[in-house]
């Protein structure tokens, strides 16, 4: 059992006196971040990101606290959703269908403990799952040259686009422009400038970071002000009574089934490119409502209506590590934000991560599981104070997120030009959402465009300028296959699913932010 | 702006970005695919992305009316001004006046949002900088 034996040693890692605060302090933070209506986990992070950059972290330490603040925001995401029957952040939706209606009737301490039990149920067996599906991804990825890697990508685009957009023409345009923006500044293999217009600031590139979070963090506070007035921004007073906050013995066995079922569905959901935790919590919820709704009891405050979609969300988001961490290729918003944290620091994530940096991937993996116990530990009893959290109005909240958006990036760079091009991307950012361009394909544009094209002229140096080469070995074949499938088919079947989540979304009400 | 404006903007996108890729010069290094390639590829899949969405448009989105958008824009031009304002009078004074404003336009009344500001500068300038050891922008005044 080698996986085992690694788990082991990056258990010694984690265990230090640094880590373990990081990963308290990390689950603190996300479950706040992730209760408060706006701030979602990718959002959450992307302002986290460029702080731990300047504080000097080293990667395995940054990497645990940034993984602990996701795995804390998809934990969090649920108390707006059962208190306020606002999501937190989009995956926690569906989780409104049932814990509002449980709260209205004086169960939400209830609904709130069971569904901290779900979350620590999801995400405690995705992690085991990543432990022992990444080495074997691992052997997998060790096949590819570079022309399979280049096809990897072209899938991740495809089917990153096919399921987080209703509109397969808007993902492929994000994606393109994305790609785009990650081809200013000077050409690594020949040195030329490109697309700088003679400006020296650009001949470095676009700072990922900066896109990142004027795209997430800044365009967030142009909603809010876009919507002043109008009720969806406010915050409302979390008037229902929390009630009892252990849940009882009968109600856990009672819910035990859905959990299980929704973990499996989850981490397949997140494991899949692209996919992430929004669908994971949807068909988590959907499917258990087809098995167990026998006496139409779901939509109105049945418990499985809130285990299901949280165990869902939080194996989602344990499934979505896998890809990004044994590939390279991230499998949601959230996942596209922390390999941008792992590129910022010279880790190149891939199967070479899994042989150089062993201590970074075994230690992140046992940090989580660390963080799993931490976030059960604090989220039973102290769940009255994170609803106490709520009450923080936006018109506070936003000026200080867009504050501390500032001082991430000039804490990294001094420098007022990042400032105006991420102020330039809040904008760019708040527009595609208007016209319902979907944000995560930009970002995974920017991120991997270099590498894509490095991969892409690697492979043609390699075959002397043919270009058949991308198509010749049967791994690209099925890359490639699964590309377009992943593409074309969401066409066929996915608007479908995409509307009745959208259905769902319309319900409720109120803010969501990007996964 | 619906989605057929949209469309045709992308479009206009996409050529200035295929016209600015011929352009690039190519160095004495060379390779198979060179460095004008790939630009081009992501510029065709741009145009092509656009044309789908001009051809298809998606129902409109509301946009919001005239004084919202005025509101979007002047928070762009105070963060704009806050960009540069940070390097010339220092962290705490910049950060407390646009904090001020942005709580201001989202809803707190105007004293106050004052208070707000200066609550938000204070606080982050202590958490960050005092406590985290983080640089911030140092004014004349050494805040």
């Amino acid at each position: 059992m080698d996986a085992l034996a690694s788990l082991a040693d990056g258990f010694a890692v984690a265990l230090t006196f640094q880590n373990l605060f990081l990963a308290l302090v990390g689950c603190f933070l996300g479950t706040i971040i992730g209760a408060l209506p706006g701030l979602g986990p990718s959002n959450g992070v992307a302002i986290l990101i460029p702080l731990a950059f300047s504080l000097g972290l080293d990667p395995t330490a940054a990497l645990i606290l940034l993984t602990s603040v996701y795995y804390g925001a998809m934990y969090g995401g649920r108390i707006s959703s059962i208190l306020l029957n606002i999501p937190g952040d989009e995956p926690a939706l569906m989780t409104t269908l049932d814990g509002y209606p449980m709260a209205q009737q004086g169960r939400a301490g209830e609904a709130l403990a069971l569904s901290g039990v779900a979350s620590f149920v999801g995400a405690f067996f995705a992690t085991v799952g990543l432990v022992f599906l990444a080495p074997l991804l691992v052997k997998v990825a060790l096949l590819f040259g570079p022309a399979e890697y280049f096809a990897l990508f072209a899938l991740a685009f495809a089917t990153l686009g096919g399921i987080s957009s209703t509109n397969q023409a808007k993902a492929a345009f994000a994606a393109a422009l994305g790609l785009g923006i990650a081809m200013i500044g000077v050409d690594g293999q020949t040195g030329v400038p490109r697309f700088a217009f003679g400006e020296v600031h650009l001949y470095d590139g676009i700072d990922f970071l900066v896109a990142i979070v004027g795209l997430f963090a800044l365009s967030e506070v142009f909603i809010f002000l876009e919507h002043r007035g109008d009720g969806s921004g406010e915050g409302k007073d979390a008037k229902v009574g929390i009630g009892r906050i252990t849940p009882s013995w009968s109600l856990l066995r009672s819910t035990s089934p859905a959990m299980a079922r929704s973990t499996v569905l989850g981490f397949i959901a997140g494991v899949l490119p692209g996919a992430g935790a929004s669908l994971g919590s949807f068909l988590a919820y959907t499917v258990e409502k087809q098995i167990s709704d026998k006496k139409g009891t779901f939509g109105k405050g049945d418990p499985r209506g809130v285990a299901a979609p949280e165990a869902g969300n939080n194996a989602a988001a344990g499934g979505a590590l896998v890809p990004m961490l044994a590939l390279g290729v991230p499998g949601s918003g959230t996942t596209a934000v922390l390999l941008a944290m792992l590129l910022a620091l010279n880790i190149t994530p891939g199967p070479l991560l899994f042989q150089q940096n062993p201590d970074v991937v075994w230690g992140l993996i046992a940090a989580l599981f660390i963080a799993n116990f931490m976030l059960l530990a604090m989220n039973i009893p102290m769940v009255g104070l994170f609803a106490r959290v709520l009450m923080i109005p936006p018109k506070f909240l936003m000026p200080i997120v867009a504050m501390i958006s500032f001082v991430g990036i000039y804490g990294i760079s001094g420098s007022t030009f990042d400032l105006l091009v991420m102020v330039i991307f809040g904008v760019l950012g708040w527009v595609l959402r208007k016209l319902d361009v979907p944000l995560v394909p930009v970002i995974l544009g920017i991120l991997l465009g270099n590498l894509m094209e490095a991969n892409l002229r690697r492979a043609m140096t390699i075959s002397d300028g043919d270009w058949t080469v991308l198509f010749t070995s049967p791994l690209a074949i099925i890359l490639w296959t699964i590309a377009v499938v992943g593409f074309v088919l969401p066409i066929l079947v996915g608007k479908r699913i995409k509307r009745r989540m959208h259905m769902a979304e319309e319900e409720p009400g109120g803010a969501t932010s990007v996964d | 702006m619906g989605d057929r404006l949209f469309g045709g903007i992308g479009i206009a996108l996409a050529a200035f970005f295929i016209w600015q890729a011929t352009t690039i010069q190519e160095s004495f290094i060379q390779d198979p695919v060179g460095p004008k390639t790939f630009p081009i590829i992501i510029g065709i899949i741009l145009g092509l992305s656009s044309l789908a969405i001009l051809l298809r448009p998606d129902p409109k989105p509301d946009w919001p009316a005239v004084g919202r958008l005025a509101e979007i824009g002047a928070a762009v031009v105070v963060l704009l001004a806050y960009a540069y304002a940070l390097p010339q009078v220092g962290f705490l004074i910049a950060t407390a006046v646009t904090a001020a404003y942005l709580s201001w336009r989202l809803g707190t009344a105007p004293l106050y949002a004052v208070a707000a500001g200066i609550a938000i500068s204070i606080g982050i300038y202590v958490v960050f900088h005092l406590i985290l050891g983080l640089s911030l922008a140092k004014g004349p005044f050494g805040f």
